[in-house]
């Protein structure tokens, strides 16, 4: 029975179409199409670990952000206080020295009276000195006058003087 | 009887014994994705594969039915 | 769970879909061919004659018969070329030349006649027939198709966003890689073999679906096609086999006195496996074309017009069957030649697995 009887022609042409099939079907159709498949696999895979790697970077980069945005901050209260630091020091310092010019002036102010009262005390000594001596001299010559009383008054005057 | 009968029955018994063992594996095969239901890919393979195998089995006699 | 295993299916389905709405005209019209007994006038049906016709391959390609005014019946069938080998001398002419066996054909010294699908050369010299018959006609269709199909097909990857067609063939074409060559074959060694693979599911499928094209060919379910195909595997397998493979053959895990038993045991294994490929494709392709056409001979065998609504019924629905069993079988066909290939590639530490 012809059923089950292979037949050689049918297996020549089967055998020799099929590879021939195999072979174009290989080199035009699986292996462009398994490699672009594979590639777009690999596309899709390189697409997700890159998508990973940006969510890391940009964790990463809000972690740096806060740090940097930490950084300014004590910076910034660090800058703040020092400033606050030097205008204190420059307030104090410019009191210490406004007190010590302001003492100074004084000081000299003081000086300048004493020197002054100094000078009208002498001047004014001088000028009692001149008076008493006009005075001295008056009465000396209306004393002269009288001998006695001129002795007597030249007595007690120079008793007063040493008094003073 | 002529031949032909013969080879008929015989074709008949052989569809006994593959149906009986074909039904047993697919029978299995759902109690066993019953109980494992995320095993139901892997089962299946294997389903089809002892399938495939005992349904060789028959083949092999229907051919022998079919030499005459 | 069953189900999503089930989903990926559905690109094979929806191809199957498409095929029915083709395949619902197949009771009426395949319902002319019990007619064609040749051109002899009205004789008593023989459905084991017909079916037998219809599933055997042929010197031309029947089409439809013309029943004429005088009641004898004309078969109309597209002649194709006949290629013959006989004693060294190749003779190559048009299957017309027969005149569906009525007359021989003269070449040189040799005559052919023309009988039941057989060419006998008249002076009993020993013929070789290369002819290019029904059945490689339509394997030539089925190359054709599927070159046209694919290589437009990887065409559109040219651009990497493939389009149409590619987006229909890839889910198939990643079925194959995902479902049938890494599981069986494993992840790193089975890039060798998945070209094999594809081209043999793709080609057995799209020839069984030409089958069931009304007045199409029984190409896959021809003994000689799936003993080829069979016959490639059992050499890419053995080709390809490791040490484990051969060692498990020949130098068995049983005690030295069984080797005498165990090494024809595993070697009618590796003939085997083969066999059940060619026998399993062969017998299921046919079988589906023999119930079909027996299904439509009802209404012959009951010479009544009423049966035919029963029998179309029943045909619309093995045709449905068959639609599954085209694809079925070229996934069990492809899935067990991976699995051998995988067997064949197995191991050490596999073999020991098994010693225990």
């Amino acid at each position: 029975m012809n059923l089950i009887t292979p037949e050689i022609g049918l297996i020549f042409w089967t055998g020799i179409t099929f590879l021939i099939l195999l072979f174009l079907l290989r080199k035009f159709a699986w292996k462009p199409i398994l490699g672009a498949v594979e590639e777009r696999d690999n596309k899709i895979n390189a697409a997700l670990n890159a998508a990973e790697e940006a969510r890391k970077e940009i964790a990463n980069l809000a972690a740096e952000n806060e740090k940097l945005l930490n950084e300014a901050r004590a910076e910034k209260d660090r800058i703040i206080a020092d400033a606050k630091k030097t205008r204190e020091t420059m307030i104090s310092e410019a009191k210490a020295i406004a007190d010590s010019e302001a003492k100074r002036m004084i000081e000299t102010a003081r000086a300048s009276i004493e020197n002054e009262k100094n000078a009208a005390l002498t001047e004014v000594k001088n000028l009692v000195a001149g008076l008493s001596i006009d005075i001295a001299e008056k009465l000396l010559r209306k004393q002269f006058e009288n001998n006695a009383e001129q002795q007597a008054f030249v007595k007690k005057h120079i008793e007063d003087i040493k008094l003073n | 009887m002529t031949i032909t009968g013969i080879a008929a029955i015989g074709a008949g018994l052989a569809v006994i014994g593959a149906g009986m063992g074909i039904g047993r594996i697919g029978g299995s095969a759902m109690e066993a994705i019953a109980r494992q239901p995320e095993a139901a890919g892997k089962i299946q393979t294997a389903m089809i594969i002892a399938a495939a195998l005992i349904e060789g089995a028959a083949l092999f006699a229907v051919v022998v039915a079919l030499i005459k | 769970m069953l189900f999503s295993k089930f989903f990926r299916f559905n690109a094979l389905s929806s191809l199957l879909f498409a095929t029915l709405f083709l395949l619902s005209f197949t009771p009426s019209r395949a319902s002319d061919a019990p007619a064609s007994t040749d051109s002899t006038a009205k004789e008593e049906f023989n459905i084991t004659e017909m079916i037998l016709h219809h599933i055997a391959d042929a010197h031309d390609w029947h089409l439809f018969d013309v029943t004429h005014e005088d009641g004898s019946v004309h078969a109309v069938s597209i002649p194709l070329p006949v290629i013959l080998l006989t004693e060294g001398n190749l003779d190559v002419f048009l299957s017309s030349g027969f005149h569906h066996g009525h007359s021989t054909v003269k070449k040189a010294d040799r005559e052919y006649a023309y009988e039941h699908g057989h060419i006998t050369e008249l002076s009993g010299k020993k013929v070789l027939d290369f002819s290019i018959t029904k059945n490689v006609a339509s394997m030539l269709i089925s190359v054709s198709l599927l070159l046209i199909l694919f290589i437009s097909a990887a065409r559109s990857y040219a651009n990497s966003v493939p389009t149409g067609l590619a987006r229909f063939l890839e889910p198939l074409v990643l079925f194959v890689r995902d479902d049938i060559a890494i599981p069986n074959i494993g992840e790193a060694k089975y890039k060798k073999f998945l070209p094999y693979l594809l081209t043999v599911f793709f080609f057995i499928w799209i020839n069984n679906l030409l089958g069931l094209v009304p007045s199409g060919a029984n190409f896959t379910g021809n003994i000689a096609v799936t003993l080829t195909l069979a016959v490639m595997t059992m050499i890419i397998t053995n080709i390809n086999g490791t040490k484990t493979y051969w060692g498990h053959i020949f130098t068995p895990h049983v005690p030295k006195g069984l080797w005498i038993i165990m090494i024809p045991v595993e070697l009618i294994g590796v003939i085997s496996k083969p066999f059940a490929l060619t026998v399993r494709l062969f017998a299921n392709i046919t079988a589906g074309h023999i119930i079909i056409l027996s299904l439509i001979s009802l209404i012959f065998v009951f010479k009544s017009v009423f049966i035919a609504p029963v029998s179309v019924g029943f045909v619309l629905f093995m045709s449905f069957l068959e639609l599954l069993v085209a694809a079925l079988q070229a996934y069990v066909f492809t899935l067990l030649s991976a699995l051998f290939i995988g067997l064949a590639l197995e191991e050490p530490h596999h073999d020991h697995d098994h010693a225990h």
